[in-house]
């Protein structure tokens, strides 16, 4: 079907003005971000480069969401594989609740997990009293990027242990393995192509992440909410490099890891 | 050695009902029936992957019903093989070794022991993928063996197989059953269960509703599913030989009390013959045309079936005969009449055993 469109000699109507539509869709991604490539100057950039306000609330931002990112998958990826195989009662209910934090308003995500985790509640008193500060600390930025960034993880895997077949998993069982083994040498290297790509993205997802942040913890400051501190203090001209930079940094850690990913899948 | 009793299992709208069979040490058990007959729900559920809802399952004198599956003894060879992709054939075979409180040494050569019986020394580096289906096969075989079950379960082990690979594969599990495995094989063709087992039983819609030797089954079948099976009632257990005719290569089918051409390109040795009754053609008169296989008889019984007429003629041997509807009125003949059969060798179906 695809092969009659590609090998189409005439011009197709249709083929044309989906093309063109679509086109409109890309440029609509592309220009912002080309133009505010544009108007930042190579020295600008250096300049803010070497701000250790700017450098160090990258780096926290790469961390938290990199920390958060792996803690959470240890409960994540159990569960992808338990909604996977249809262990799970009212599974469609808890897809459901895990695709929850992609609809809600993120700063709604804030305020509920505020609520939550504050000094005034028995979860805040008691994480206070063990030396873990939600509220303005890196355990808040955490929990706020986790919330947000999670059923990227638990959906990537989720699909990822579905496509093994279950034949393998009882022929491994019938081999004289124990469901754990089973699990580590069978289902979790074979899903392991999706949960990787599930942590890159919610290790990006994370990181991008603004709204439920600024309400749990303004300070330490990532850089979302760096750039927004300096748009709203200085305008447009101050916020806009510190953007590019953290643009520019975050597309070089994922395509890194992307051929770190593949390299390894085909080693 | 494995002994059924009462298995039942409820799964969605589909029910294994009160399966009860045996198996002895070293047999080679055929479990025939068409897909949805709840063959594979019935391997699985030996092996404690599914579990029952009643019944006990009983190997060597213990009873394993609740046994986990990781403790049996029963080994599993899938339909699509169910090897692991992600590891080399070495790894597969070594698989069920791991476990195992052995020498990474002993391990080794447990593997290339294995792989030298299946005849797979060569691929032993080789990813799953890169396999043919017999090559699969083999490799699946081996990893079940490699852990010395009491019993091994095949399902549909020959079904995705090219004739010729079939033929090779039917060899080694025949082989494998003379070294003393004990095998049960699920199929759904009747001429794989025929060749290949000591005792088949047939299921249907969840039951087991007839076990005996491929003889009694074909001749005495129970069931819809085996009655209808072409030319079943002319089904003959003998041996092919070979000789020279006018100066052609000729193959005969000799059995008890009669012998018969046939065209064949087996070798000599133990095989059975399958005639269809539609082949067979019936004359009251002896025909002018010469035919290789002519036979007198006397017919014994004539009944109504769903294509025509069967004619039951005791010649040299029992026939049965199908025959139009109106042979009857146009030949006259009937219970009593003396009648000459004949058929072709090329109509006659030469299953090896």
């Amino acid at each position: 079907m695809t092969g009659t469109f590609i090998k189409a000699r005439r011009a197709e109507p249709m083929h044309l003005i989906f093309t063109a539509l679509g086109a409109a869709v890309l440029l609509f991604i592309i220009a912002p971000l080309a133009s505010m490539f544009f108007h930042v100057t190579p020295g600008e950039l250096a300049d803010t480069a070497r701000e250790s306000e700017v450098t160090g609330s990258i780096w926290l931002t790469l961390l938290t969401s990199m920390g958060a990112t792996v803690i959470f998958s240890a409960g994540s990826i159990p569960l992808a594989y338990l909604l996977a195989r249809g262990k799970v009662p009212f599974r469609d209910l808890v897809n459901g609740i895990i695709d929850i934090p992609v609809v809600i308003p993120h700063s709604a995500a804030g305020i509920a997990l505020l609520g939550l985790v504050s000094g005034n509640t028995w979860l805040g008193s008691i994480s206070d009293r063990a030396g873990i500060h939600f509220v303005g600390g890196y355990a808040g930025i955490m929990i706020a990027m986790a919330f947000v960034s999670v059923p990227f993880l638990v959906n990537a895997a989720r699909d990822g242990f579905a496509s093994v077949p279950v034949e393998l998993e009882k022929a491994a069982l019938n081999l004289g393995a124990s469901p754990v083994r089973v699990f580590l040498t069978v289902s979790l290297p074979l899903a392991w192509r999706s949960i990787l790509s599930g942590l890159i993205l919610m290790w990006a997802r994370g990181m991008s992440e603004f709204g439920a942040v600024l309400v749990i913890a303004y300070h330490p400051m990532i850089t979302p909410v760096l750039i927004y501190e300096r748009f709203g203090a200085f305008g447009l001209k101050y916020a806009r490099p510190v953007a590019v930079l953290f643009i520019i940094i975050c597309l070089l850690f994922f395509v890194a890891m992307r051929v770190i990913a593949r390299r390894r899948e085909d080693a | 050695m494995l002994e059924v009793i009462g298995l039942s299992k409820k799964l969605g709208d589909f029910r294994l009902n009160d399966i009860s069979f045996d198996v002895a040490s070293g047999e080679y058990f055929v479990l025939l029936g068409a897909s949805g007959t709840g063959k594979t729900v019935l391997l699985e559920t030996l092996t404690g992957i599914i579990t029952s809802d009643r019944g006990r399952i009983i190997l060597e004198g213990a009873d394993i019903t609740d046994e986990k599956i990781q403790k049996r003894k029963i080994a599993i060879v899938f339909q699509d093989q169910a090897l692991f992709p992600h590891m080399t054939v070495r790894k597969n075979i070594a698989y069920g070794l791991s476990d195992r409180r052995i020498s990474r040494a002993r391990k080794n050569d447990r593997v290339n022991e294995l792989a030298r019986s299946m005849g797979i020394e060569s691929l032993l580096d080789r990813m799953p993928s890169t396999l043919s289906g017999g090559e699969a096969q083999r490799v699946a075989l081996a990893r079940a063996l490699a852990l010395d079950p009491e019993c091994i379960l095949l399902d549909e082990p020959l079904s995705s197989l090219d004739n010729n690979t079939r033929r090779k594969i039917r060899v080694l599990l025949r082989r494998l059953n003379r070294e003393g495995i004990t095998i049960i094989h699920v199929t759904h063709d009747y001429e794989e269960a025929v060749s290949l087992a000591e005792r088949i039983g047939v299921m249907e819609k969840g039951s087991i509703i007839q076990v005996d030797t491929p003889e009694n089954i074909l001749h005495h079948p129970r069931s819809e599913f085996v009655a209808g099976f072409v030319g079943i009632k002319n089904f003959f257990r003998g041996k092919i030989v070979r000789g020279r005719n006018n100066g052609r290569d000729h193959s005969e089918f000799l059995t008890g009390g009669t012998r018969f051409s046939v065209k064949a390109d087996i070798p000599e040795g133990e095989c059975f013959a399958l005639i269809r009754g539609e082949d067979i053609a019936l004359s009251p008169v002896r025909p002018s045309s010469l035919s290789d296989n002519l036979m007198r008889g006397v017919v014994s019984d004539i009944s109504k079936v769903r294509s025509g007429i069967e004619v039951v003629i005791e010649s040299e041997v029992e026939i049965s005969a199908v025959a139009a509807d109106g042979l009857q009125k146009k030949t006259g003949i009937e219970i009593g009449s003396e009648v000459y059969l004949s058929f072709e060798p090329g109509a006659v179906r030469i299953l090896e055993v």
